[in-house]
């Protein structure tokens, strides 16, 4: 078979450009697993109401995407910590699955009070100026958009890594992440340290949905589509594992994009496939620990 | 006379429905060695537990530097110059050497250096940048698991079974420490399965059993009272 250049440029391209929610999304889901032990199905919800909230800073604020860059966070982590405070601190001394039960309904209280409001069709969000056009590769043409997407993703995802792995702030996370009492011990404020690192996981899933907002449409469904093949990229990348899951997050659009090329049929089912196999060959994810 | 720095009275604590402290009192004053004796499961690790808060309930009065902790958070008791090293050592396998030894944070002025540990523990200093701190030996973790403490300004160490399952040459060496840092003044207290390592280093000892203090005694009585400590101990 031929291969067209420019048609497996596109697809490879958009497999980085969903990589790059995969990365952003599960980095998210793995902070929060790592400190709270809570799965926070909320996270999809998040991501839906941090382009929500950029739609309404643009049309209600008259403040442009930009500010959605700085504020949405901001507004989204402030949102996390309030839900650690009120009702997921009163859920670590009880079994997982109680976290899971309580994170998925308020994702579903949330979709619905959105779809309620502005129904399921998806509001527009347009594409600030100074990132429209794109150039001109010879082999392809790359959206300005799509091509910042894809760089401040990697930043945002590198830079977290290197403040959990490679500094001081970082070290009191890995440790308390091992043995959060022992910290406690130590003198740090671990309860704190907590609901920081909520708010700081969903403000993570809010900034992925303002970049998501000028690409996709602005809907109450965005983000459960997308958090089942994020939490297939969590499970295939390992639970917890800051790396493994910006490692896997890319890969894994990457991987989605080439079978968009080679085999479409199998493009919305792949992820699913690899995961089915890295359950059973090493079912703690391919960088997991346990 | 020195002063108090440690008073439980009456402590009683509880993991979950299992009540472990049963009216703990005892008192320990600054610069002093002080040893909590006793069989495995009279309570000597649970009594260090809730001196930090890290048991389930507890009730009664726990005093440090003269301020009631009953009802304090756990790092907020560390604050008031409490250095804990724990029976498991609680090595964290996602920090370097180095990452651990720094880990807890500075509590109050006049901790040691980083250079006065090192001499003090060379060991440390040779696999400081070793990436995974479990990978040390048992006895390097139990080095490490001492020096971060003594960085961190703390006065008042608590060490839970610090010789357990060391070899000789080691338990030898940690008693070396134990003699020095008594000299630079930190008040310690051990809880020893090892009473022949215990006996030398301590100015007074309590012997533990069910949940509450059974008998006490200085150094200096220890002679008359080794028939009873063999009773206790079942040694």
């Amino acid at each position: 078979m031929s291969i067209s250049v420019p048609a497996l440029m596109g697809q490879l391209l958009i497999g980085l450009i969903n990589g790059s929610f995969y990365a952003l999304l599960s980095l998210g889901l793995a902070v929060i697993f790592g400190l709270l032990n809570i799965i926070n199905f909320t996270h999809g919800a998040q991501y839906m109401l941090g382009a929500f909230v950029a739609w309404f800073l643009l049309n209600k604020a008259g403040l442009g995407y930009w500010w959605a860059l700085l504020l949405v966070p901001i507004v989204l982590a402030a949102f996390g910590v309030l839900i650690e405070r009120l009702m997921l601190k009163h859920l670590y001394k009880l079994d997982h699955l109680y976290g899971l039960l309580l994170t998925f309904g308020l994702a579903l209280v949330l979709e619905g009070i959105f779809t309620h409001q502005f129904g399921s069709a998806g509001l527009p969000y347009n594409m600030p100026e100074k990132l429209t056009g794109g150039y001109n590769l010879g082999f392809m043409f790359l959206p300005t958009y799509r091509a910042w997407v894809i760089v401040a993703s990697l930043v945002i995802c590198l830079g977290t890594w290197f403040v959990i792995e490679r500094t001081k702030l970082g070290s009191y996370l890995r440790a308390a992440t091992e043995n959060p009492s022992l910290v406690q011990a130590f003198g740090v404020n671990v309860p704190r340290m907590i609901t920081l690192t909520y708010g700081f996981g969903v403000a993570l899933a809010g900034l992925a949905g303002v970049f998501a907002a000028p690409i996709y449409q602005v809907s109450p469904q965005m983000g459960s589509s997308l958090i089942i093949v994020v939490f297939a990229v969590v499970v295939i990348g390992g639970m917890g594992s800051i790396m493994g899951s910006i490692l896997t997050g890319f890969g894994l659009g990457i991987i989605e994009g080439l079978t968009k090329y080679f085999y479409p049929e199998a493009s919305s089912t792949v992820i699913f496939v690899i995961m089915a196999i890295v359950l059973m060959v090493r079912p703690q994810g391919l960088f997991g620990q346990r | 006379m020195a002063e108090e720095v440690l008073r439980v009275s009456d402590l009683n604590a509880w993991y979950g429905e299992s009540h472990v402290l049963h009216g703990m009192s005892f008192t320990v004053r600054e610069g002093e060695v002080v040893t909590l004796l006793g069989r495995n499961g009279a309570g000597r690790t649970s009594t260090l537990k809730a001196i930090l808060g890290l048991v389930g309930r507890r009730a009664g009065s726990i005093v440090v530097n003269g301020v009631e902790t009953i009802r304090l958070p756990t790092y907020r008791i560390a604050h008031l110059g409490v250095g804990y090293c724990p029976e498991e050592r609680g090595i964290f396998s996602s920090l370097s050497v180095e990452e651990n030894l720094t880990l807890p944070p500075e509590i109050a002025k006049g901790g040691m250096s980083v250079d006065e540990i090192y001499g003090m523990f060379p060991n440390l200093r040779e696999r400081r940048a070793t990436a995974q701190g479990t990978k040390l030996s048992g006895g390097e973790q139990q080095m490490l698991a001492m020096a971060r403490i003594l960085r961190t300004g703390a006065r008042i160490l608590l060490l839970d079974e610090i010789t357990e399952g060391l070899a000789p040459v080691i338990v030898q060496a940690l008693g070396r420490v134990i003699v020095k840092l008594k000299e630079r003044g930190f008040t310690i207290v051990l809880v020893e399965q090892n009473f022949r390592f215990a006996a030398p280093l301590a100015d007074r000892h309590y012997v533990v059993e069910h949940g509450r203090v059974a008998e006490s005694f200085t150094a200096a009585e220890l002679p008359a009272r080794t028939g009873m400590l063999h009773e206790y101990l079942g040694v």
